[in-house]
């Protein structure tokens, strides 16, 4: 093996993170994005070039980079963040794809739609400011999608003498009011973008602080879960049948295993019709293989030829999940147009879209101190509530706590086609503790977020 | 310490997938979907390397089926010759239905008109945008990668088009989990991008593992070339050079494959696939800051082609 093939072995058998930072312009984050693509030499010279030429057509002296990912018109007019934008860099270790969602209380949407691919949210907090409304927002929003992994970074740690009580003290009560969310794990990191302590380096300025930067954090996290802990799913996608000369017989069903491992030998079961057999061959693209997991793409096929199309389930016999018609579930609000109850939708989850109606909703969440409106009637625009929905098919679905894959759907208006609620089916947050904040704001002792 | 980490120690995890895996697990996915909810799919396929790819991934989703979509090809009238000899080589060989719209009839009709500066790939929107009607293809694959403009860095994978085929970027869709919604009026389409996630090394790096075959001039060889706004532009029928601008021979490669009029090549000696990773590797330039005229327009150049209809 050559040198050179040597590195390309290296770089293509890194894995991959993808994560979503949240906090609003004026917290850093735009600095911190700059920071980490910047110090792991994932800005361009031409890229930077364009920024620093559309920096000074508007009369700014040092390049905006806020100009790289703001990539509409639109965003750049404004000068602030609309939509999520992808990113992409690497460092030896890692690939990442980092989704940068805008922090206005407006754009929940977009954290949601961030959030719902990421196994880590980056939440930025200004130490001069501390825990504010926005930051339990974003913990909230983190918890509700479970996000594995949240990092608090305080940032500006430069404006308050790089004092360590300031950021014992926020990160003390972060990681409280996190944890109480049922967010699974909390890494407190002291931060200046600006002048670049901790992001990728790490600071000679917080000597007390013995933990990792950001960029090594993101390095060293694990990207996959533990096999045996989760059901195994898989939602077929489409059934594979040449009927050709040279592949008579062939039948598979394709698909992404949604959670867990999946082996040859092993007894099946298909919803919703109940049907079962054997897992025959697996075929992992062009590969054949004993045991596949989430979130391969692969075909499967069985020793029986039962009747399976698009959108039934695979699971395994002993460990399948119950099929329901009726749905309850947390919703984020994403369209303009409202949700009402009694409203007809269909609903997408897994590979399977079905007719619904909503039958209610039961209540309406305030983010920003977490307590429940009850019966609001609809939902508007980045609103996030609980609701019940009826289908006209069974699902095979699961609590979004034990799989986001097949815990998740949508709702969809069947006029326009336009994607109405992100769900998010079973309990909002996998602890239940009552934050004070919350039992103060309302007389309902039932917590049902 | 108020930190709570449980960061596992030095172990690898023998289940976390490569990134190439988790890339290609995506795109096969995506292919997958649209097989499975659409009528009338398309692959854009020009015979460079993005949709070289795509059309790889499409023939490991459905095998040892055949992939279930025709291809179309947008001819600029412009295009490398050895392109379009490994276009027809791979339809061929896959046994695959190819449409192509060209430019070139377009303007013969009298139906576009030759731009002062000679760069036909604006003109591509008209063509595009006629056979996606005249076809009533209602997903069109394209080999956009969010990693290559800031406009497509706004994209979503599934991205609806209206009647006139236009993209309105305050109107998107939102895009949760892996629940890519298709749903679309008669006469709307949807576009289609499996390899949004992947960056212009994964790509390569991509095509070194699989052992795909590229057109020649990806890799380096001497050309024929001649110096327009600070690129070098192969010298041919289309169009070049004129007056005042001198042809001479270099050992050049292209980074991206498009209209001749528009698409600069390197100075380069990488030969071999292994020499074109280190060099993209190691490059401080874009692949489309160092090859694109067309986005060097203007800041948003390529928001407002896309608004009109362009991939």
């Amino acid at each position: 093996m050559t040198a050179l093939t040597q590195h390309t072995e290296q770089l293509s058998t890194t894995t991959l993170l993808r994560f979503a930072t949240a906090g609003s312009v004026d917290d850093g984050k735009s600095t911190l994005v700059g920071r980490l693509l910047h110090d792991s030499k994932s800005v361009l010279t031409d890229q930077l070039e364009a920024v620093e030429h559309a920096s000074r057509s508007r009369g700014q002296e040092a390049p905006d980079l806020a100009l790289l990912t703001d990539g509409l018109r639109a965003e750049r007019e404004q000068g602030i963040t609309i939509d999520v934008a992808y990113r992409y860099f690497a460092t030896p270790r890692r690939r990442f794809i980092l989704a940068d969602t805008p922090g206005h209380v407006q754009y929940t949407r977009n954290m949601v739609t961030g959030a719902s691919t990421a196994e880590l949210a980056v939440v930025l907090v200004d130490a001069r400011n501390g825990v504010v409304e926005q930051t339990r927002r974003h913990a909230a929003v983190a918890a509700l999608l479970r996000v594995p992994h949240v990092v608090l970074a305080v940032n500006k740690m430069d404006l308050v003498d790089y004092a360590e009580p300031v950021f014992a003290a926020i990160a003390e009560e972060f990681t409280a009011y996190a944890a109480s969310l049922g967010v699974p794990e909390i890494t407190a990191i002291p931060i200046s973008a600006l002048a670049g302590d901790n992001v990728v380096e790490p600071s000679s300025h917080m000597d007390w602080y013995g933990g990792p930067t950001v960029l090594e954090h993101l390095e060293t996290v694990p990207v996959s879960h533990d096999l045996t802990a989760c059901h195994a799913r898989f939602p077929v996608q489409y059934v594979i049948r040449p009927q050709t000369a040279e592949h008579p017989d062939y039948r598979g069903y394709a698909g992404q295993i949604a959670a867990g491992a999946f082996r040859v030998g092993e007894a099946v079961t298909v919803l919703p019709s109940g049907r079962t057999s054997t897992v025959t061959a697996i075929d992992a693209l062009g590969e054949s293989v004993d045991i596949a997991w989430a979130p391969q793409s692969v075909t499967i096929r069985l020793a029986d030829d039962i009747d399976i199309s698009r959108g039934d389930l695979i699971a395994p016999a002993d460990d399948a999940p119950a099929v329901t018609r009726d749905v309850e579930a947390t919703v984020c609000h994403v369209a303009d147009q409202p949700l009402t109850v009694g409203q007809r939708v269909l609903l997408k989850h897994t590979t399977r879209t079905v007719k619904a109606i909503v039958k209610d909703i039961p209540s309406r969440l305030t983010l920003d101190d977490l307590s429940q409106h009850p019966a609001p009637g609809r939902l508007v625009a980045n609103d996030i509530g609980r609701v019940v929905v009826r289908t006209a098919e069974p699902l095979a679905l699961d609590a979004y706590a034990d799989s986001r894959r097949t815990g998740s759907f949508l709702l969809i208006d069947p006029a326009d086609g336009t994607t109405l609620t992100a769900g998010m089916a079973g309990a909002s947050f996998a602890a239940v503790a009552e934050p004070e904040a919350a039992a103060a704001a309302t007389d309902d002792a039932e917590w049902s977020f | 310490m108020t930190t709570v980490a449980t960061v596992s120690e030095g172990t690898d995890n023998p289940y976390a997938l490569s990134h190439l895996d988790s890339l290609e697990s995506e795109a096969v996915h995506i292919f997958r979907e649209v097989a499975g909810e659409f009528e009338r799919p398309v692959i854009l396929f020009s015979g460079g390397k993005d949709s070289i790819v795509m059309l790889h991934l499409a023939l490991k989703a459905f095998a040892p089926a055949p992939v279930p979509f025709t291809l179309l090809h947008v001819d600029t009238g412009h295009n490398f010759p050895e392109v379009l000899e490994y276009r027809d080589r791979t339809v061929a060989r896959h046994g695959l239905r190819l449409h192509v719209a060209s430019v070139q009839e377009y303007i013969d009709a009298g139906k576009l008109r030759e731009r002062p500066d000679g760069t036909r790939n604006p003109l591509q929107t008209v063509p595009l945008t006629e056979a996606i009607q005249q076809h009533r293809f209602d997903a069109v694959f394209g080999g956009g990668r969010r990693d290559e403009e800031k406009a497509r860095a706004k994209e979503r994978v599934f991205s609806l088009r209206d009647e006139f085929s236009q993209w309105d970027p305050r109107r998107q869709r939102p895009e949760l989990w892996q629940l890519y919604n298709g749903r679309h009026a008669p006469g709307e389409h949807v576009r289609v991008f499996p390899i949004s996630n992947w960056t212009e090394l994964d790509v390569w790096q991509y095509i070194a593992r699989e052992g795909i075959e590229l057109p020649e001039i990806y890799f380096a060889h001497e050309r024929e070339v001649f110096n327009r706004s600070g690129m070098w532009l192969t010298a041919g029928d289309w169009g070049g050079p004129k007056e005042g601008e001198q042809v001479e021979t270099r050992q050049v490669r292209y980074r991206t494959v498009g209209d001749m009029s528009c698409t600069g090549a390197v100075d380069s000696d990488a030969t071999t696939l292994d020499a074109v990773i280190t060099e993209i590797a190691a490059s401080r330039l874009t692949e489309r800051g160092a090859t694109r005229a067309d986005d060097k327009m203007s800041e948003a150049a390529m928001e407002d082609r896309k608004r009109e209809g362009y991939f």
